[in-house]
């Protein structure tokens, strides 16, 4: 019984003596930081002094980590470091640029529709829950499977284009919550135009839904993307990406164990950063929680 | 309630209907000549005459499609060229193997999500709800192919436990004890992706659940606590989960592709991947055609049980 009810109590004298802090806390840094690092290493990886991450030297194969091999070498005796940095490239243009695509379309529609409703509205919202419905993952490796031969852009194009209803949902839910509110009501009688009202006093309002939502998605393609290049439909190899490092490395799991861990280490610590980012996020905006 | 299912039905039907037009069209993004990719080596007269049949490709493409439908809705997935074999008795071996492995891993994910959600439920910001909620936290970003690989790593080649390394799968009929063994890592691997997600809803449910006022009442009564959180606070927050347990299939089939492959069990995954690499399409195409709209299927039904439970949301 006194268990029950201690929660309540706990929180309501903690909120009374320590305000809810504004700060982001160190981790959040930390976070930005080891993605900032990693994306810096995907833009300049050519010109780093790196080891051609293709080139095979065979007189060290399945080397053990060392000066020389950071991260040690594969079983062609490539540098699994140079590769780590160079398969990032593909994970993040996977995961940037169909997110680019899944927030270019869905996100002016979804804004558009709840700002709008009406016939427009109910349209393209029952369209969108149709192929929500539709199990993407399989929808994408079905279209990538077929449409041979396999490249980065159609990758991303149709990743992009699945996330769509998605993204198109996120967005109406977070503007519809904002569209009816006073300063918009405002904006209107005052004879502001449609695109002001869109642009100037819904946007700024929906971003950081928004913004922590673009995170978490990145996270969730860049997911996809390693279990495709893991079942060998993503870019082809020699071209390493992380997952398709994975898929090779499990044929030479019992001999060389670094392999699979270097590359799953990469793109945990990735993913975490981006989901941890993003909830932060989303708690440091989200007003509510910070009035009750 | 009859309003609701009857609309719900429609938008099933309609969802099944663009599925049916996708998996259909597929065919057509192949490069070149459909034909002449689909037989493969077997691009002789006689066999290309039978496909132009079955697909009715000389036909302009609304015909085909429901040429197309015609034969799926009598059952007839067509015969692989590749295989010579029905694409439709490929289908009907491997699914029982993903029905399994879906059935085993959410048996583990709910014994463990809902008995640990239960408990930080009650003490939210506790120990225990902090060391869960960090935890949880961090498998949500680990992807099901490196906990699997992991696994693997761990279980069967460093500590040696027999049947659980790749190829090691046995049909339940021949013998259940090692179909178990091959299974028990795919099955936890699955069951980690989903109790992440249950717990997380369960817990934020049951604590939103625990501040209304018929707690307090049941409280008041002097009802024991666990009475009080298994029978009232339990149900209304079990909607939540139910609901994420039917949105969640779909990635379950997913990541269980994923450790088919890895471990070369032959279910609907590592089927699909085979097929994938044999460029034997008319089977990827049946396979996508019968995931797609189990899934949608099973998300219906798991809507349908969601009302049951919660009468309310029919009426919205």
């Amino acid at each position: 019984m006194s268990e029950m009810t201690r929660p309540a109590t706990e929180t309501e004298t903690t909120e009374f003596t320590t305000p809810p802090s504004r700060s982001l806390g160190w981790l959040f840094w930390v976070c930005v930081g080891w993605l900032g690092l990693n994306v810096l290493g995907a833009i300049f990886a050519s010109v780093l002094p790196l080891p051609d991450p293709l080139y095979q030297n065979y007189m060290a194969i399945n080397a053990s980590p060392s000066l020389h091999h950071l991260l040690g070498t594969d079983d062609l005796g490539r540098d699994i470091f140079s590769r780590i940095v160079f398969g990032s490239r593909v994970s993040i243009a996977v995961g940037v640029g169909s997110m680019i695509i899944g927030f270019g379309i869905g996100a002016p529609l979804g804004m558009l529709a709840a700002y709008r409703r009406g016939r427009l509205d109910a349209i393209l919202t029952t369209a969108m829950y149709v192929f929500l419905a539709f199990p993407a993952i399989v929808a994408v490796i079905a279209v990538l499977s077929f449409w041979t031969p396999r490249a980065l852009a159609k990758i991303i194009l149709v990743i992009g284009l699945a996330s769509v209803p998605l993204v198109y949902r996120v967005i109406r839910t977070a503007t519809m919550a904002v569209a009816t509110k006073d300063y918009v009501v405002a904006a209107k009688v005052q004879g502001a135009t449609d695109r002001r009202i869109l642009v100037r006093e819904l946007l700024p309002n929906i971003a950081p839904v928004g913004i922590s939502f673009l995170l978490v998605g990145i996270a969730t393609v860049v997911t996809l993307e390693g279990a495709l290049a893991f079942l060998g439909l993503s870019v082809n190899p020699p071209t390493p990406s992380w997952g398709n490092m994975i898929n090779e490395s499990r044929t030479v799991m019992s001999q060389n164990p670094w392999l699979v861990l270097f590359p799953s280490l990469a793109m945990c610590l990735f993913l975490l950063c981006l989901n941890f980012i993003g909830d932060r996020l989303r708690s440091h905006f989200d007003v509510t929680e910070v009035k009750l | 309630m009859l309003r609701y299912v009857r609309r719900r039905l429609a938008m099933l039907l309609g969802i099944v209907f663009v599925i049916s037009v996708g998996s259909f069209y597929l065919i057509h993004l192949l490069p070149g000549d459909p034909a002449a990719v689909i037989l493969g080596t077997g691009d002789t007269p006689a066999n290309r005459a039978l496909l132009y049949r079955q697909l009715g490709l000389n036909r302009p493409l609304v015909d085909q499609y429901f040429i197309w439908l015609g034969h799926i809705l009598h059952g007839n997935f067509g015969i692989s060229f590749i295989s010579q074999t029905s694409v439709w008795s490929t289908i009907r071996a491997a699914l029982p193997i993903d029905l399994e492995l879906i059935v085993l891993s959410q048996i583990l994910a709910f014994a463990i999500a809902i008995p640990l959600a239960m408990r930080s439920a009650r003490k939210p910001d506790g120990i225990l709800d902090r060391i869960l909620g960090a935890g949880s936290f961090t498998l949500l970003s680990i992807p099901p192919f490196i906990v699997i690989v992991l696994l693997v790593l761990i279980v069967s080649i460093k500590l040696g436990v027999s049947n659980t390394g790749p190829s090691s799968y046995v049909s339940l009929g021949s013998d259940w004890v090692v179909n178990l063994e091959s299974l028990s890592l795919p099955a936890l691997t699955l069951a980690i992706g989903s109790f992440v997600i249950y717990y997380r809803v369960l817990r934020s449910d049951l604590i939103a659940t625990l501040q209304e006022e018929f707690i307090t009442v049941a409280r008041s009564k002097g009802l024991t606590r666990r009475r009080i959180m298994w029978i009232h606070a339990f149900r209304p927050s079990s909607v939540a989960l139910l609901g994420t347990a039917g949105v969640n299939i779909g990635g379950l089939l997913a990541s269980g592709f994923v450790v088919e492959y890895l471990l070369a069990i032959p279910g609907l995954g590592y089927t699909l991947i085979a097929a994938i690499n044999n460029s034997d399409y008319l089977l990827v195409q049946g396979i996508v055609l019968v995931v797609s709209v189990g899934v949608v299927v099973i998300n219906f039904l798991f809507d349908f049980v969601v009302n049951l439970v919660d009468p309310r949301i029919s009426r919205e």
